[in-house]
């Protein structure tokens, strides 16, 4: 029988009226079902520890309690389970927003399961790291550590489910994987069944990113119209026993899914197709084929699965000082030389204003932003144009507070040391936080799950058992 | 002349010069100081020029102003697309970068700025 995954969020302040839909469909075909939500990004995990280490209470997805209200009560009652990974830096701090949200819910309360593993900050130090191939940057000292997560696989999240969980939290574990733990717990699918695993991993894939498959992030007005984006439909993976995969959406909403659509996911955030990794198949979509089945309905086959991989990524967070931000605009005639000029003042103040090791970089933003490198090549090498309406920012980066305050001010200083008829200035400030990503070999990571007792706020042991990754 | 492209070798095709937006469609995704950009030519007949035109050689040179190191592409004529993976190009990547938009998202337009030459005008 097909199993129907629903994604009800797709990154941390995604729409939180997104799932409604999503369940209200799940309900109407009466089918098993899970409901995933996808709320923790690179940037994200950063900074719930960020929030975390000012407040202890925070760390979990801000936008929980408001994105699970609408569809709990319904889920519940319709045995729709609810996975999410928004329990960011604290699982525990989200597992009490759910208990207390699952009390005043018409049944009274929920199953809630936990995941446990994915910190590993006080093993860092004894562990067998390994660089991630794409990371130039040293491991941070003890001092300026502030988090180390590994991305586990779906194993403790089965778990969870196979302990009763209705709702099950975890902090960091690989996207994907979100989804295809209810597949595994559904089917029975082996944990050397590759190519059902694969599937199950791309059909996570196809809907961690919500909307990124029915029409959103896709629109290109006259090249790829899009229709109804603002009530665009998030995305519904119909899974059969075999691993076969449609994606569609709910019925009634806007956007659409086309092979295009599809495409451009089933590819998104992968290095080589031949060997895609997670961590617990390695994907090969050497053969995928993306099939048109009718409006709305496209079938993804040919996945095939290849062993997992011995080691899994970890991301390490990191204090990186201080980043500033200032902005004024400069409109009308010349505005574009205005702008420039006024660059150009700021880029030598800076050389005597704020020490060398200040990073920093100037943007005319309508004239070269986004496409410029830190050193501004674009927006020396472009022709200038008569007139226009232009954005001068500067960002800076220092360890110290004190000199991001001072570089900036010089941008505040433009309003009368500057060029003719700047205006509209802002400025805002915020720490940063520096990550970086190393291999760690399975065997070392300890990954599990246990059942959040609400009458006891912590989480309990319900079973001695733990699924180590190593183990299976 | 497309954003940027001051530094892109010219395609070797003799024909009508065309953004490549006009040919496909394409995604940017990131992970640390890497960039992926997926590309798929809107019609099938299409993805030859693409294999012909977007070269590892010439998206470098697209993106050497930011610092790209290496460019790595993954031809999937089963899709009539690629994938192009560039490291080093983010300056830093989402925690690190002090451009607007660290992720690089907005990458993938700078690709579809490109110059591709076909035979239609």
């Amino acid at each position: 029988m097909t199993f129907l995954l629903g994604s009800g969020a797709g990154f941390s302040g995604d729409r939180t009226d997104a799932a409604i839909p999503v369940v209200r469909e799940l309900i109407r075909r009466g089918q098993p079902a899970a409901l995933i939500f996808e709320t923790l990004g690179e940037r994200t995990l950063a900074a719930a520890h960020r929030a975390m280490r000012d407040d202890p209470a925070a760390g979990y997805e801000p936008l929980l309690e408001e994105l699970l209200t609408p569809v709990l009560d319904d889920c519940l009652k319709h045995g729709i389970a609810i996975l999410g990974n928004f329990g960011a830096a604290n699982p525990d701090g989200a597992c009490r927003v759910v208990a207390e949200l699952a009390a005043r819910s018409e049944r009274g309360g929920a199953s809630i399961g936990r995941v446990h593993g994915d910190d590993i900050r006080a093993r860092l130090g004894e562990l067998d790291l390994q660089r991630w191939e794409a990371e130039s940057r040293e491991l941070p000292g003890e001092e300026a550590l502030i988090s180390a997560n590994v991305y586990l696989g779906a194993a403790p999240l089965v778990e969870a489910l196979e302990f009763g969980a209705e709702v099950v939290v975890s902090g960091r574990v690989a996207d994907p994987a979100l989804f295809l733990a209810p597949l595994v717990h559904h089917f029975g699918w082996a944990w050397n069944d590759w190519d059902r695993l694969a599937a199950g991993m791309m059909a996570g894939h196809l809907g961690e990113c919500g909307a990124q498959v029915t029409g959103g992030y896709f629109a290109d007005p006259g090249v790829k119209d899009v229709p109804g984006l603002a009530t665009v439909g998030y995305p519904i993976i119909e899974v059969e026993e075999d691993g076969t995969l449609v994606v569609t959406k709910p019925a009634g909403t806007g956007g659409m899914v086309t092979a295009r659509t599809v495409k451009e996911q089933l590819l998104y955030e992968v290095h080589d197709p031949a060997n895609y990794l997670t961590p617990d198949v390695v994907v090969d979509l050497s053969s995928v084929r993306v099939e048109e089945l009718g409006p709305d309905r496209v079938a993804v086959s040919g996945i095939r699965g290849k062993p997992a991989p011995q080691r899994l990524k970890t991301t390490v967070c990191y204090e990186g000082g201080w980043q500033g931000e200032a902005e004024i605009s400069y409109a009308g005639p010349n505005a574009l030389a205005r702008a420039q000029l006024a660059a150009e003042v700021l880029r030598e103040r800076l050389t005597f204003r704020a020490p060398p090791e200040l990073r920093s970089r100037l943007d005319i933003v309508g004239h070269a932003s986004v496409f410029d490198s830190d050193a501004g090549d674009l927006q020396r090498r472009l022709l200038t144009a008569a007139g226009g309406d232009y954005r001068l920012r500067l960002a800076a980066e220092h360890a110290e507070r004190r000199w991001v305050e001072r570089a900036t001010q010089e941008l505040l200083a433009l309003y009368c040391a500057g060029p003719a008829g700047g205006g509209g200035v802002r400025r805002q400030f915020q720490r940063r936080v520096c990550t970086a990503s190393y291999l760690v070999k399975r065997s070392d990571v300890e990954a599990f799950a246990t059942l959040f007792d609400a009458t006891l706020f912590e989480t309990k042991m319900v079973n001695e058992r733990r699924v180590a990754h190593a183990a299976r | 002349m497309p954003h940027a492209e001051v530094n892109v070798p010219a395609s070797p095709a003799k024909g009508h010069a065309v953004p490549l937006h006009r040919l496909a469609h394409a995604r940017a995704g990131d992970k640390g100081d890497r960039l992926n950009l997926v590309l798929f030519a809107f019609e099938p007949h299409h993805y030859e020029t693409l294999v012909e035109q977007v070269t590892e050689e010439r998206v470098l040179a697209l993106f050497a102003h930011r610092g790209a190191s290496r460019v790595r592409r993954y031809l999937m004529p089963g899709l009539a697309g690629m994938n192009l993976v560039i490291d080093d190009v983010l300056q830093g990547g989402v925690n690190g970068a002090l451009n607007l938009d660290g992720h690089g998202k907005t990458l993938s337009y700078l690709l579809l700025g490109m110059s591709v030459v076909v035979d239609e005008a």
